[in-house]
């Protein structure tokens, strides 16, 4: 008992000190004074040294936090624990806080460099006029392929992953939306079609596809097809750049029928509290050389016409992550299609995978 | 008096723990059970578990977590029987538990190299002349990863009730003219239940709802209730649903524990 009570004693002098270190520390860090910005993110999608450029030319402290997916990521400012003052959400995701009213409007007043983006970009059905949305990077759903491993051979369309020479080869991204929306597209319906029997249609044309499938995965689809492990995933345009970069055989193409063009918007959320801060750190993200030194380092696709100047000239060329108009008009962006059709698509993608 | 009194207040942290991370818990799954997607009171979650793709999808958890149990029991038994009779058991005992102590998200990752079309186990099978194989993403190497990382948790309990059998049991068992297989039928496997029901407890409950490895492993071709679960909370945000099946795991996990229940009627030393 007494032995007992001498380790509580310890063990409550010990959690005490940690304590008072803790709050020194932030303190000495300025976490606990008002001038910190709270950036709420995707992991790896930022360069580490436009953050500190950022506090260098604002004094503003940045506190830096990332995320795996949008539901976790408005669950969490839902919640309300951490008073996050900007987030990364995507499209469908914006629509969705709307709703539930998360988002603060943006004061365009205050954002001088918005001009520097791309007018196509502008003003999307998910949130008209950008009244609560920045567009901060965009891309693609398409194919990754190893045409080395495949003697050669090449895609264009969603269709040529039906053909029979590709038993158990291919790698789907673990994603009811982008999947179902393949077999809607490979169609030629839209991705975002709630209609039940098109579908049921989708669903039977990717049941079809089952014995091509090798596997349904997450990031880790990444490291496999950048080791060779894999010949042909699905993958987001991104992602594709990225493995492309440590593997020279592999290709990325986004199919003629049509597929998925998506954004990653900067928001203010309801959460914020230096509201002027989260202004000021969007416009620095929007200024040409930031944002072109910033796409640089994550290699997706801006939308920043500015940036493109201060680029080198391969990355801004290249077709496959800068897609012409003509393309893009074929593609489309992913809408909140309601609670009920969300779970319709989910109950099919799930019977898919048991095939 | 006083004695009672303090035995009282020890039991208060006890209380406060079941009741906030137990009892609360488990009501809350409940009250979210009867909710359908717009939040109102229905039992339409409970009709949509009863169709055919949730109840096959009940059947494959049953079936791959009875094959990881009884192929981990297999294994356990007789390496426990072994470790019993070794110089130093309890080092080799430790051997056996360490991976455990490796985070389960990082052996995950190491069999991804392992199973590889370039990795270990296929440049094994090539140089004994059976070829390379594809091991990554299906049935066998779900499951052997599964055996792979339950297998302590089965060998810890069946070791205990092996190493306190009385070994004057066996010796009267000799004595008596039993032959080897009869003394195993007759005493040492009836008198180490306890341990096998311990052991197989603590594997097919959690394999009924593993979520991780069917995606990593089974690429995500392996569907138990588990991956339901996850799936309903994070993507589709219903929790109404993912509710309803986490209440049928509980139930099933309740029947598992009555089913292989220990009754503590023999008190031995």
């Amino acid at each position: 008992m007494k032995q007992l009570m001498r380790l509580a004693v310890v063990i409550i002098a010990v959690s005490a000190i940690l304590l008072v270190t803790i709050s020194r520390l932030n303190v000495s860090q300025g976490y606990s004074g008002g001038n910190t910005l709270t950036v709420y993110n995707w992991g790896d999608y930022i360069d580490p040294a436009v953050i500190d450029a950022f506090e260098k030319e604002t004094g503003i402290t940045v506190i830096y936090e990332t995320f795996d997916s949008n539901e976790a990521m408005m669950t969490k400012i839902q919640q309300g624990g951490t008073s996050y003052d900007v987030a990364v959400p995507s499209e469908y995701t914006i629509e969705k806080m709307q709703e539930e009213d998360l988002l603060l409007p943006l004061d365009h007043s205050k954002l001088p460099n918005l001009k520097n983006i791309d007018s196509r970009f502008m003003d999307l059905p998910f949130d008209p006029g950008n009244e609560y949305s920045v567009p901060y990077f965009w891309g693609t759903v398409g194919i990754v392929y190893n045409s080395k491993q495949l003697d050669g051979m090449t895609f264009d369309s969603w269709a040529d992953l039906w053909d029979p020479s590709l038993e158990n080869k291919i790698v789907l991204i673990d994603g009811a939306r982008e999947i179902m929306g393949m077999g809607l597209n490979s169609l030629y319906y839209s991705l975002n079609d709630t209609d039940p029997d098109h579908l049921q249609e989708a669903y039977d044309k990717l049941v079809s596809l089952k014995p091509n499938v090798r596997a349904l995965l997450g990031d880790e689809n990444k490291l496999l097809m950048a080791s060779g492990e894999v010949s042909i995933g699905i993958t987001w345009s991104g992602d594709a750049s990225e493995i492309m970069s440590e593997n020279e055989d592999l290709d990325y193409v986004v199919p003629e029928e049509g597929s998925n063009l998506w954004f990653d918007n900067m928001v203010i959320p309801k959460t914020a509290k230096n509201v002027d801060a989260a202004h000021k750190f969007i416009n620095f993200m929007l200024d040409p050389k930031i944002a072109a030194q910033n796409t640089e380092y994550v290699s997706y696709s801006t939308p920043n016409k500015e940036a493109l100047q201060y680029m080198p000239e391969e990355m801004v060329n290249d077709e496959r992550f800068y897609p012409s108009p003509e393309l893009t008009d074929r593609l489309e962006v992913y809408e909140n299609l309601g609670q009920e059709n969300l779970a319709h698509y989910n109950e099919l993608f799930l019977k898919f995978k048991m095939e | 008096m006083e004695n009672k009194t303090t035995r009282n207040l020890y039991t208060i942290p006890y209380v406060i723990w079941i009741a906030f991370f137990v009892i609360a818990p488990i009501l809350l799954v409940l009250y979210y059970s009867f909710q359908d997607i717009n939040g109102d009171f229905s039992l339409t979650n409970y009709r949509n578990f009863f169709t055919p793709i949730y109840l096959e999808m009940t059947l494959s958890s049953f079936w791959y977590a009875f094959l990881i149990t009884l192929i981990a029991l297999l294994f356990a038994y007789p390496t426990a029987y072994l470790l019993t009779k070794l110089k130093h058991k309890q080092l080799w005992l430790l051997l056996i538990i360490v991976p455990s102590w490796i985070n389960l998200l990082l052996k995950a990752y190491a069999f991804l190299g392992i199973f590889g079309t370039y990795g270990m186990a296929n440049t094994f099978l090539e140089t004994i002349g059976i070829g390379s194989k594809q091991l990554l993403f299906t049935d066998f190497s779900f499951v052997f990863v599964s055996v792979y990382i339950f297998i302590p948790f089965m060998i810890l309990p069946i070791f205990n009730a092996l190493d306190k059998l009385n070994p004057t049991y066996l010796d009267a068992a000799n004595d008596l003219g039993a032959s080897r297989w009869t003394t195993f039928r007759r005493i040492v496997f009836p008198l180490t239940i306890d341990g096998v029901k311990a052991g197989c407890q603590i594997t097919f409950i959690p394999a009924l709802s593993l979520f991780m490895l069917t995606r990593l492993i089974a690429g995500s071709q392996v569907i138990t209730l588990g991956t339901a679960i996850e799936q309903q909370f994070l993507v589709t945000q219903n929790w109404g649903m993912g509710s309803t099946i986490a209440v049928f795991l509980i139930i099933f996990m309740f029947i598992i524990m009555f089913a292989t229940g220990t009754k503590r009627r023999r008190a031995r030393g």
